[in-house]
């Protein structure tokens, strides 16, 4: 039967050999030939909006990408199912936000924040998500294929 | 430090060891700073997956084969020959299996296939740590007093492979995650994992622990009976919960396209058993913390014979 040298030694090389495959395909699918994400997109304001995504914790509670809290909706796409006038109402709301029973904190952001936020949602929209982006509720409704 | 010190360095303590020092420098990779959402994510998996179905597994598997020669009698050697099999399974697939966190969040598709091949095969080290305990249990010739100790080590064994094990594989081949993605299915096998392989091991540890070092023989009372079978009653109920929400989550909101509230505000019953639940865990853990009050603070009674 297996002794604990081989066990030891199944540990050590398996471990080893798997890692470094890891490391290969990271920097793989993070090198410019395969980039799903049109980083050159990637403007100041883009910038600025994800900082404020940190900032404000808004994945406590939304997710985006498919990540993030379940307690109010997904946010990628939310542009083609909401418009821009109404996130901007949204971001930019005196008081809380609460459509359908579930409150959202009163940001209170300037017009330039909810700027940089929608266009840090419009980058985000534009990722090729594998599929998903066609699947993520109620995606973009009729646009599925 | 104390590695060092010791007599001997067993792999128990070894594995134990790795395990946090690993765990530790793991929590870097987090902290570097992208523009990128997508790179951001990326990187974020390396900490919260690589420590979950990584680290913290070697570290489970310290803990449990401590616990098993303690309570067993089982032979070191053979604990820790199967300690190197198991972690040795948990990094061939975990590894790799990061890569189910990668399928839908905007890099390459060949994560669809590698993580989709080796996270189908991180369970393997789950049934293995459950197997393994089970067996050691019955095999042992020595049968420890300590009752609580043991009900939490099996159980932590057992649980965790239900709750990361299975409830992990259920979704995490692409074609289904595709649809649970950022849904409550994630939240069913997340409890459940979470409970399993990181809070129940060391409720047993503490158990085992306690009444070495108060020189107390808190070894069977009804109070810690009933704090185990109240909070994994708890705990399993909300997974089921979690469970048929997220199943019905999934249909309404990605299959019939039905928006996000009114999807929840189906789903309100659910959350009402989830409270429910909820309650009777924490009541369970309550009474846990109890007797760990009541019995962990030194007072004369240990100097009382019996
Ligand atoms: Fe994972």
């Amino acid at each position: 039967m297996l002794s604990k040298k081989q066990a030891r030694a199944f540990f050590l090389g398996g471990t080893l050999v798997t890692f470094l495959i890891f490391i290969g395909l990271t920097i793989f699918s993070l090198s410019k030939d395969v980039d799903q994400t049109n980083h050159e997109n990637i403007t100041e304001a883009v910038v600025r909006g994800k900082d404020l995504w940190d900032h404000n914790n808004c994945m406590g509670c939304h997710t985006l990408l498919g990540e993030g809290g379940y307690y109010a909706p997904e946010l990628t796409k939310v542009i083609d199912r909401r418009g821009r006038p109404y996130i901007k109402a949204v971001l930019m709301s005196k008081v809380p936000w609460q459509p359908n029973g579930r409150k959202m904190v009163a940001y209170g952001f300037t017009n330039e924040q909810a700027e940089d936020l929608i266009a840090f949602f419009d980058w985000i929209d534009d990722i090729d998500l594998n599929g998903f982006d066609r699947v993520v509720s109620p995606l973009a409704k009729d646009k599925t294929n | 430090m104390t590695l060092y010190k010791g007599k001997r360095r067993t792999t128990t303590a070894l594995v134990l060891s790795m395990g946090l020092f690993f765990a530790a420098l793991l929590y870097l990779p987090g902290m570097l700073p992208f523009d990128s959402q997508v790179t951001d994510s990326f990187f974020r998996w390396w900490v919260v997956h690589l420590w979950v179905e990584g680290v913290w597994e070697l570290i489970m598997g310290g803990i449990l084969s401590f616990l098993l020669i303690k309570l067993t009698g089982v032979d070191r050697e053979v604990i820790e020959k199967w300690l190197y099999v198991i972690v040795g399974l948990t990094f061939l697939s975990g590894v790799l299996g990061t890569g189910h966190h990668y399928y839908y969040i905007g890099v390459n598709k060949i994560w669809l296939i590698v993580g989709g091949i080796f996270s189908a095969l991180e369970p393997l080290a789950f049934l293995a740590m459950a197997l393994f305990a089970v067996n050691m249990y019955r095999k042992g010739e020595k049968k420890h007093p300590n009752k609580l100790a043991l009900y939490w080590t099996l159980g932590a064994a057992i649980v965790s492979f239900v709750g990361a094990g299975l409830l992990g594989f259920a979704h995490t081949l692409p074609q289904t995650n595709l649809y649970t993605h950022g849904t409550l299915v994630t939240a069913m096998h997340g409890h459940l994992a979470f409970w399993g392989a990181y809070a129940m091991i060391v409720l047993a540890i503490i158990s085992y622990a306690m009444p070495n070092m108060t020189g107390r023989k808190l070894y069977d009372t009804g109070r810690g009976r009933m704090a185990f079978w109240f909070s994994n009653v708890g705990m399993v109920g909300m997974t089921v919960a979690f469970g048929v929400a997220g199943v019905a989550q999934v249909y309404m909101e990605r299959i019939m396209k039905i928006e996000f509230m009114k999807v929840q505000e189906m789903m309100e019953i659910h959350f009402y058993i989830l409270i429910i639940c909820a309650t009777l865990f924490t009541t369970g853990i309550l009474m846990y913390i109890a007797d760990f009050i009541k019995h962990g603070q030194p007072t004369d009674e240990a100097l009382i014979k019996e």
